[in-house]
């Protein structure tokens, strides 16, 4: 269990250092730091000498240790649109995303869950066919259609929940947030649900599969053959052997959901992290870009080794084989 | 051999399985009749997709959509139990029924201790407590002679080998005393060593309990071994019936003759060839209007590829064959069947 | 799925059979699948025929009226008495040509960045299965590493990337290829491991080892023999990837980021209808939403159908 965790690990680093040297490599070799800094009317001397201090004549080996260094120790450099730095850019707007994705990745989990068991066990029901047929719909539907349909609806004609922002924050046990206060819980309804859609979708139709495959399962006519109810096949025998495989899918996805927040704060301005590379695409802000590439980066690495641990620990064979 | 016990348990009737396919219906089991008494062990034979399983399937209500019940009765000890609803079925399986499926490997529960799945069939089937049923997991397991079972109680499938699981799987079927167990191809999927082990077991078992087994294979030396009684299957068809050592001895049907030669068998001579019935099963879509067999039986007559033999007694078998019907068969037919297909040491003659 | 006959005279050209006319059939009987091509289509030639099909010249500046700007559908604009039959935008532009012309460029771009993925990923799929050993193992780390993050957020950096690389004053005229580009590199993850998996299982078979032993050169044996075995599947992929990258485009181009306004693209339209949301003017982004809706959907629903028939285990 524990070699087993340890290269996880060692797979994870392995995974954001190139992900770290990419990001490096967009930053040392787009765009021009001394440009950005010394502006138009620097000499050439300023140039070498900037160039020095900076250290861009050492061997671009040590020059990725040091962009690594500095970003363990949260330095990522300085917004070049803005000149603020961009750790405390990041810091700034990083709680709105991580409430809205937080949120959403709740619904997606709850209802894809749900509906997938229900669609599964009732295959031939109408209800679950047509639950089924909405959510191809759901998938082919783009994400900023779905918020601008509910901003549509929601918002311009029955007035009921505002259309963009984050609302008021309040403190919810020492946490700054919008969930704290009422036109924060209003605002954030409709970005939460268009963020969890697509999310919730895949998650439902893959649960549907999966549960599908595991009812056909040997084990699972061996149970009705030992004359078990319906219910305890589907939810003792079926829900558990259906939701092990489903597991690291579903992290994966919930994963996705940080950087699908940057369509959905584009549609509500969710003043985030996502808006904010956005708008360093726009602008070709490589610093801001970069930061947001090994954030994503380090938050999927993460997720994958919580839910591989969150795997070994559910499953009995993974935990034997492994100890 | 104890054929005379005379207490019906089982007894399937015309039995008649459909697939609805788009293409159009197929028939894997066509007018499928034999009985099952107490006591009993009657094997099940014949190739794959004869209609074996199937036929196992159908009995405890497990087919699978688009395969269902299209015709026939299956009675257990008197009380019609092919139209019965789910939830009075779901009463039957496991507690008058037990039911063994070929591959141990797949057919437990990878989740879950296999102390809880014995137990959670106990409690579905009898008035026993949580404890109760602990007990009589326990007590299960021991009968199918598994070492150290109070241990074992805990321990997740993938901890046993291929045998102790299918003990385990015995141990399920049987837990609450059934009269009755289907077992569908018990030992295939195992060791050829472990094969005899599990074999033993369930016949103690069987003996012990009084219960009727209905064992399905393909294998000529499990049913030689084991069975009291043979059904002989062919393309969805019963071929031949009769008691194992009989029909082992002297088959009537040419099908049956064809299997005991493709059989290997430790008295065979060294260096003889293993007989082989030239051709192959017929598909289910080219649905024959005469006899299954016909296109690959030697002895094939004009009226076996226009109307199909009905099963008729003969000399304690039941075989559906015209070369012993005496209003068709000419004398000697026999005869010829044995010198053609026999093996040549003369047996039957 | 047909029946099983042992008819081993010919087992590829009947299997071909078999192959064709299942399809064929489930076609026919799958109302779903002639509905969503029917509709597919229609708006693929109308986005072709668009220089003949559209009323009107959206974007020769020369013809609009901007006094017909904000034109209800189906009413005569106060400007020129023209009838939109869709409306006008906010300098009376039918919006219905625009449609036309946006649907045009989204389609290119898609089926052009479909078309870059398909053949980067059959490549890298068919060396990756085909060499083995360390080669395999670099191309699929990558395809595993950008895996990971979703592949519009690939596209983005790949978009921004780009857009750095291209001097400013190109920015809009390159948009499309970079579009393109940017697209086409974040899809083809799925191509190579697809054909890699089936290369695998084909260079086993006796014919590639047969073309192996008599030496033939191993650009002729991945070309000829392997490349025509493994294109099953990548047809399905790329029926699926289309409606994926009509959507990234969309998607990128709404968040203003892909086709400029000067030349939209049906996410471009939608980006500049969705400020006259609050104000009532509900057409300007209606239509246009609804067309790239119809296209995704129909496009969805034709590679859902295809896999279904084809191979039901590719998911």
């Amino acid at each position: 269990m524990l070699a087993y965790i340890i290269r996880r690990v060692f797979q994870g680093a392995f995974v954001l250092l190139i992900v770290g040297f990419i990001a490096f490599c967009m930053f040392r070799f787009m765009g021009d730091p001394l440009e950005s800094i010394l502006g138009q009317e620097a000499t050439a001397l300023d140039r070498i000498e900037l160039r020095e201090r900076l250290g861009l004549n050492d061997p671009i080996v040590l020059q990725y240790g040091r962009f690594v260094g500095n970003a363990v120790q949260g330095e990522f450099g300085i917004s070049y649109r803005n000149g603020v730095p961009v750790a405390e850019l990041i810091s700034q707007r990083l709680p709105a995303t991580l409430e809205l994705a937080l949120v959403s990745a709740v619904l997606a989990l709850v209802f894809g869950i749900v509906l997938g068991v229900y669609t599964a066990i009732k295959r031939e029901g109408w209800l679950a066919n047509s639950i089924m047929s909405l959510s191809l719909i759901g998938v082919s539907l783009p994400t900023f259609l779905i918020g601008i349909l509910l901003i549509w609806i929601f918002a311009v004609e029955l007035g009921w929940l505002p259309s963009f922002g984050r609302g008021d924050t309040g403190s919810l046990f020492g946490i700054q947030t919008s969930l704290a206060t009422v036109s924060g819980i209003k605002s954030i309804i409709l970005p939460a649900i268009t963020l969890g859609l697509y999310q919730m979708t895949l998650i439902m139709r893959l649960v549907r599969a999966e549960m599908l495959e595991v009812l056909r399962a040997d084990y699972i006519r061996f149970a009705r053959a030992r004359g078990l109810s319906e219910r305890a096949i589907n939810f003792s025998h079926a829900l558990k052997n259906t939701l092990l495989p489903v597991i690291t899918i579903i992290g994966l996805q919930l994963g996705q959901i940080i950087a699908f927040a940057i369509i959905t704060e584009t549609v509500f301005q969710w003043p985030g992290v996502g808006l904010l590379f956005i708008n360093a695409v726009q602008f070709v802000d490589i610093p801001v870009m970069t930061t947001y590439l090994l954030l994503v980066g380090a938050m999927f690495v993460v997720l994958n080794l919580l839910v591989d641990l969150l795997y070994a620990v559910i499953d009995p064979r993974l935990r034997v084989a492994k100890r | 051999m104890n054929s005379d016990s005379s207490d019906l348990l089982l007894d399937v009737n015309n039995l008649r399985v459909e697939i609805a396919q788009r293409q159009g219906t197929l028939t894997p089991v066509d007018d499928v009749s034999f009985k099952i008494n107490a006591g009993e062990i009657v094997g099940v034979v014949g190739e794959s997709g004869a209609g074996k399983s199937i036929t196992g399937a159908a009995i405890i209500g497990l087919l699978e959509r688009p395969a269902g019940i299209a015709g026939g009765t299956v009675s257990l000890l008197g009380q019609r139990i092919d139209n019965l609803p789910l939830k009075e079925l779901r009463k039957i399986r496991g507690s008058q029924i037990g039911t063994i499926f070929q591959d141990p490997l797949t057919s437990l529960n990878p989740l879950q201790r296999i102390g809880d799945q014995l137990a959670e069939t106990a409690l579905a089937h009898l008035p026993v407590s949580r404890s109760e049923a602990r007990d009589l997991a326990l007590a299960a397991l021991e009968d199918v002679g598994i070492p150290g079972a109070a241990q074992r109680l805990n321990a997740y499938p993938h901890e046993f080998s291929g045998g102790m699981r299918q003990r385990v799987v015995i141990a399920l079927a049987l837990i609450a005393e059934p009269s009755l167990v289907i077992a569908d191809e018990p030992t295939t999927a195992l060791d050829v060593s472990v094969q005899a082990q599990i074999l033993t077991l369930l016949k103690d078992l069987c003996l012990k309990r009084g219960m009727g087994v209905m064992l399905i294979t393909h294998d000529m030396g499990v049913i030689a071994e084991t069975t009291d009684r043979v059904v002989v299957l062919y393309a969805g068809r019963v071929a031949e019936v009769g008691p194992t050592a009989s029909v082992m001895r002297a088959p009537l049907h040419p099908y049956t003759a064809g299997l005991m030669g493709a059989t290997p068998s430790a008295t065979r001579r060294q260096g003889e060839r293993l007989q082989q019935i030239p051709g192959s099963m017929p598909s289910l879509r080219n649905a024959t209007v005469g006899c299954a067999f016909a296109a690959r039986c030697q002895h094939v007559m004009p009226q076996c590829i226009d109307v199909r033999p009905p099963l008729i007694e003969h000399e304690s078998h039941e075989v559906a064959c015209y070369l012993h019907d005496p209003t068709v068969a000419p004398d000697g037919a026999r005869h010829q069947l044995i010198s053609s297909h026999g093996n040549s040491d003369g047996v039957g003659q | 799925m047909n029946n099983i006959q042992n008819d081993t005279a010919k087992p590829l050209a009947w299997y071909q059979r078999a192959w064709q006319s299942d399809v064929c059939w489930s076609f026919r009987h799958t109302p779903i699948a002639m509905l969503s091509a029917l509709v597919f289509l229609i708006l693929v030639s109308m986005a072709i025929f668009a220089p003949w099909v559209a009323p009107h010249q959206p974007f020769d500046p020369s013809t609009l009226n901007l006094m017909d700007g904000f034109s209800p559908p189906m009413e005569s604009a106060i400007g020129s008495g023209n009838v939109y039959w869709l409306g006008a935008d906010d300098q009376g532009r039918d919006i219905f040509s625009t449609i036309l012309y946006g649907m045009r460029l989204s389609l290119f771009i898609g089926v052009a960045a479909v078309f870059l993925a398909a053949s980067l990923g059959v490549t890298l799929g068919l060396i990756a299965g085909y060499a083995g050993g360390w080669v395999d193992t670099i191309i699929m780390r990558i395809a595993d590493i950008q895996l990971t993050f979703p592949s519009i957020l690939v596209a983005l950096l790949i978009f921004g990337v780009a857009r750095g690389l291209t001097p400013p004053e190109l920015r809009d005229q390159m948009a499309v290829w970079v579009l393109i580009f940017s697209i086409g590199l974040s899809d083809w993850v799925q191509f190579a491991r697809t054909v890699r998996s089936s290369t695998m299982v084909e260079a086993n078979k006796d014919y590639v080892q047969a073309a192996r032993l008599i030496g033939r050169p191993r650009h002729v044996i991945l070309r000829k023999h392997l490349l025509p075995n493994v294109m099953g599947p990548v047809l399905v992929i790329a029926t699926i990837s289309l409606a994926l990258a009509i959507i990234a485009e969309a998607t990128l181009s709404f968040l203003g980021v892909g086709a400029p306004p000067t030349k939209p693209s049906l996410g471009t339209l939608i980006r500049t209808g969705q400020d006259y949301l609050f104000s009532g003017e509900w057409w300007i982004i209606l239509f246009p939403a609804m067309t790239l809706l119809l296209l995704a959907l129909s496009v969805n629903l034709l590679g859902d159908w295809l896999r279904d028939v084809l191979n039901p285990k590719l998911r």
